[in-house]
């Protein structure tokens, strides 16, 4: 062992200090498997002195690194630093307070989404903030790329529930940001280090909002012969006045794959499913459901079903929120992209990515956010066919560039990570670039955080198990 | 995922695997499911980064003796395979891997002989009752033998229930409504003897004969899932041969068994008998789901109410689905009231022979899931299968807290004589 490794070595014992092949290679990767990278070393600390010590050995030795949660991020978020340190943090995963009172809980970082609604349950409160992947993305990882879910609609992403954070800064000073309530004082900058994607230090302590469950759910299923009326209804719906919870859309593609994973029970020959609830107070949603029964029937939909007990909505909503996995079963390897649009460019955006679909010669299923116009394109491709990811590359990024184009963003909720930074300067000006660039110096003067991740030309992605990126071989990033 | 596993090299077992990893796309919703990564915490103790170490292997990329202490801590118990979207077939990939690397393995002279011990004492009734007298006395000596060998011996009872043989045939009660072939079980022929002649009592309630082939074999399944494929394959072969025609179904009631023999499609691959082995499979169930599908005469309702909580055998749940069979069995029962256990998706750490070979994972998912069946409050636990049996009873007596434990058609057996 290298004798800073040694070092490191006093602060874990071996079971917590990973070095053998055997032991890293399953960390090479997060749930975006194009990108692979072998650290130097995996630690999984299991007390917040601990994560103290090794960014204070980080600093030391200039070894740059990158906190994991679950490792389920979309964009390479959590995809190590090539020769760097994966700090681990699904064992400090303690809840460390639920009061009930306050309405709020405080957890570890490796705590998971899904736990906390788990335990505020028998409060009669949950954790709003329900991305997919929601059984096991951790309090940390979604605190990091500000991440959402389909009822982020009415509520808002992830920063409009953390209170405050306990954060290990890349120097080894523990500040506290935001605070318990929900007045602060002087700048936000809790809502600085939200979605910064690890980039401005570790958190290790996290003050989640817990709201009180809905009285009631009306759950809407309704089937479009045309993804467009789809995309129309949305716009009705939103017309029309109403803040439904969840508005969210499945093309037939995506429809196939999650009724194989889970027998959601969709009707097959489908073009697109709306999924609309509303949630709240019984009178007010029982008024809303009639009212939401009217403007779905006048949009054209050929069936529609409504949720009679909680069995049927959670039915409804295991088959949405399966989708991307279960897209697995139609491909053998797809992309998963995420932008955004304004709402009431969805219809065009939509059918724009159907004609770059045939263009491309690849197909593309469609889950999303519609609601908020997060479009969640899925590029299925065949890595075995030669060519074939980097085309389905350029298709997704033709995408993105669509939805800047339309006045949308890069991503909506899945970060910028390695996949998306060389996009950034299509969203952001040279001047935005460089303040956002200045920040993180002052934080992290090594920039040893999550290196080269967010930033274009911040230091070169890893190599890919297929040859130079299409960006490296288009110029737009390259490896020292 | 991508891979570059040279399936022309490996043949057609390589395909099964690479068919497998390429599915699997990494997006960790298995996580939450796996038992070791609870308990563990780590990636390369969950079911994606098995694949992936699995995947390296296979293409070259990393020796196996590097990959395998993570593979042989998988419990198999599939767990996996239900909480994932993408369909991956996790417990192929497994088996048919173990089956390759165990040729490859490099072992201490001390574990050949220890799993060699395994292989030549479970599959066999006679030997293995042999073993377990000889065990009990063992146990005075226990805390003079090497932590390999204490495990076993805990999980043996304090005392020999005796085994009366079995019939080759056992007659319907009244009209005949079905005839069925029964796999006897080994371990469970020595340990829980009244497992199948309780089975053979509700069948006959139920107007069903059954005969129980005197040529029939262990199931070969403890076998497969440690990569010991040959004998695994000697054993399947005599299944094949010793199993009728002339029934309706093959019948197990012990689930890892029952799994077992439904994977027999999977064991022949690229052997001759491979399509005989797929329908053999194909006409195997559980006891439980033969039961339902048949319809079951009502048993007389209970004299007390009881509260029973349903352990689910993962060989039963996650490898067959069977949950809800058994459960409208036990609900039938008038008075019976039957209870959810917390983490009931959680292998018990039983796992076939895994409770010998990683003992300590095995005792902390055992000493999990007794915690978790107390808190239920439950005055009685039914399951479906010996291996579960015998752990969860081993760790509630550890918790000095026992519950009585049943076999499901041991509730319907008492039920019916009105016992209970
Ligand atoms: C099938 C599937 C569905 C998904 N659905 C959604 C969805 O609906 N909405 C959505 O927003 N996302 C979704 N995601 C993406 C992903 O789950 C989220 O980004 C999630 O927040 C990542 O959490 P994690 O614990 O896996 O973090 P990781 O992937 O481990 O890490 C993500 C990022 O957070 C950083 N990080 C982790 N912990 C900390 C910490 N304690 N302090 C500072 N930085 C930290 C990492 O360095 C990394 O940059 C989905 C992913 C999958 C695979």
């Amino acid at each position: 062992m290298n004798p800073a490794l040694s070092e490191l070595g006093r602060i874990y014992p071996p079971e917590r200090l990973l070095v053998q092949p055997g032991q890293l290679v399953p960390y090479e990767s997060d749930a975006l498997t194009a990108f692979r990278a072998r650290p130097l070393a995996v630690v999984l600390p299991e007390t917040t002195d601990e994560v103290v010590q090794t960014i204070g050995w980080c600093a030391r030795h200039k070894v740059p690194y990158v906190a994991r949660g679950s490792g389920t991020s979309l964009s390479g978020g959590s995809l190590p630093v090539e020769g760097g340190l994966v700090i681990g943090l699904n064992r400090m995963n303690k809840l460390l307070r639920l009061d009930p009172a306050e309405r709020v809980a405080v957890v570890q970082p490796g705590f998971i989404n899904l736990e906390v609604s788990n335990a505020a349950a028998p409060y009669g409160l949950y954790y709003a903030p329900d991305p997919s992947s929601q059984p096991v993305s951790t309090i940390g990882g979604n605190l990091a790329f500000n991440s959402g879910g389909a009822h982020c609609l009415k509520y808002g992403m992830t920063s409009n529930h953390v209170l405050g954070a306990k954060v290990v800064l890349p120097t080894g000073e523990i500040v506290e940001l935001g605070s318990q309530s929900l007045e602060g004082v002087g700048p936000d900058w809790l809502g600085l280090f939200v979605g910064s994607e690890g980039l401005m230090g570790i958190a290790v302590e996290v003050t989640l909002r817990l709201l009180p469950k809905p009285e009631k759910y009306h759950t809407v299923l309704a089937a479009y012969d045309s993804l467009e009326k789809a995309g129309n209804a949305v716009a009705a719906v939103v017309a029309s006045g109403l803040l439904p919870g969840a508005m969210e859309i499945m093309d037939h593609l995506a429809i196939e794959a999650a009724e194989a994973a889970v027998k959601a029970g969709y009707p097959m020959d489908a073009r697109a499913l709306l999924i609309v609830e509303l949630e709240g107070e019984a009178p007010e949603v029982e008024a809303e459901a009639r009212h939401l029964g009217d403007v779905i029937a006048a949009s054209g939909a050929y069936e529609v079903r409504v949720a009679r007990d909680a069995d049927e909505r959670a039915k409804i909503w295991k088959g949405r929120k399966a989708a991307f996995s279960a897209v697995g079963r139609l491909s053998p390897d797809y992309l998963v992209q995420d932008g955004v649009v304004p709402r009431s460019k969805l219809g065009q955006a939509l059918l724009e990515i159907e004609r770059l679909s045939q263009q491309y010669g690849l197909r593309v299923a469609n889950v999303f956010h519609a609601g908020d116009g997060n479009l969640h394109p899925l590029i299925l491709y065949d890595g075995k066919v030669k060519g074939q990811l980097e085309q389905a590359e350029a298709l997704a990024g033709e995408i993105l560039k669509l939805c800047v184009s339309l006045g949308g963003s890069i991503t909506g909720e899945h970060g910028v990570g390695m996949e998306k930074k060389a996009y950034m300067p299509a969203m952001f000006s040279q001047a935005d670039l460089a303040l956002m660039r200045r920040i993180r110096r002052a934080v992290d003067p090594d920039e040893l955080a999550n290196r080269g991740k967010m930033f274009p030309h911040s230091e070169a992605p890893a190599l890919t198990p297929h040859g130079p990126h299409p960006l490296e071989k288009a110029g737009v990033i390259w490896r020292e | 995922m991508q891979h570059k596993i040279d399936t022309q090299s490996i043949g057609p077992q390589g395909e099964v695997m690479a068919h497998a990893v390429e599915a699997c796309v990494h997006c960790g919703f298995c996580l939450p499911a796996c038992p070791t990564y609870a308990v563990l915490g780590e990636e390369m103790d969950s079911p994606r980064g098995r694949i992936f170490l699995m995947k390296e292997v296979l293409e070259g990329n990393l020796q196996l003796e590097e990959a395998a202490p993570y593979i042989d801590k998988c419990l198999g118990c599939l767990g996996c395979v239900t909480a994932c979207p993408s369909g991956v077939p996790y417990g192929e990939l497994i088996s048919t891997f173990r089956g390759w690397a165990e040729p490859r393995r490099h072992r201490s002279p001390f574990a050949r002989a220890f799993r060699l011990g395994i292989m030549e004492l479970l599959p066999y009734p006679k030997r293995f009752r042999a073993g377990a007298q000889l065990g009990r006395i063992g146990k005075v000596f226990k805390p003079l033998l090497p932590q390999a060998l204490q495990a076993p011996l805990e999980l043996l009872p304090e005392r020999l229930e005796p085994a009366p043989p079995l019939p080759e045939f056992f007659p319907a009660k009244g009209p005949r409504r079905a005839r069925v072939a029964l796999l006897a079980g080994c371990a469970q022929q020595v340990l829980k003897p009244n497992f199948n002649w309780a089975t053979l009592r509700v069948l006959a309630e139920n107007g069903v004969e059954v005969v129980i082939p005197s040529g029939q074999a262990c199931c070969g399944a403890a076998a497969m899932h440690t990569g010991e494929r040959g004998r695994a394959l000697a054993l399947a072969r005599q299944n094949l041969k010793a199993f009728p025609n002339d029934v309706d179904a093959i019948l197990s009631n012990a689930a890892g068994c029952g799994s077992g023999l439904r994977e027999y499609g999977l064991l022949f691959v690229g052997e001759p008998e491979h399509e005989a082995a797929e329908a053999f499979s194909k006409r195997v169930q559980d006891v439980s789901a033969f039961l339902v599908n048949l319809g079951l005469v009502e048993p007389p309702a209970l004299k007390q109410p009881l509260k029973v909580a349903y352990h689910d055998a993962c060989h039963l749940a996650h490898a067959q689905g069977v949950r809800s069979e058994p459960r409208k069995l036990l609900r039938s029962i008038g008075g019976l009231e039957l209870v959810e256990i917390p983490e009931g998706e959680l292998c018990c750490g039983s796992a076939g022979t895994y409770n010998l070979e990683q003992p300590a994972i095995a005792a902390t998912l055992g000493e999990r899931k007794a915690r978790n069946i107390l808190a239920t409050g439950a005055q009685a636990i039914a399951t479906g299968n010996i291996g579960c049996f015998t752990q969860i009873q081993s760790h509630l007596r550890k918790l000095r807290r026992e519950v009585p434990m049943y076999h499901t058609l041991e509730i319907l057996d008492l039920a019916y004589q009105g016992k209970l």
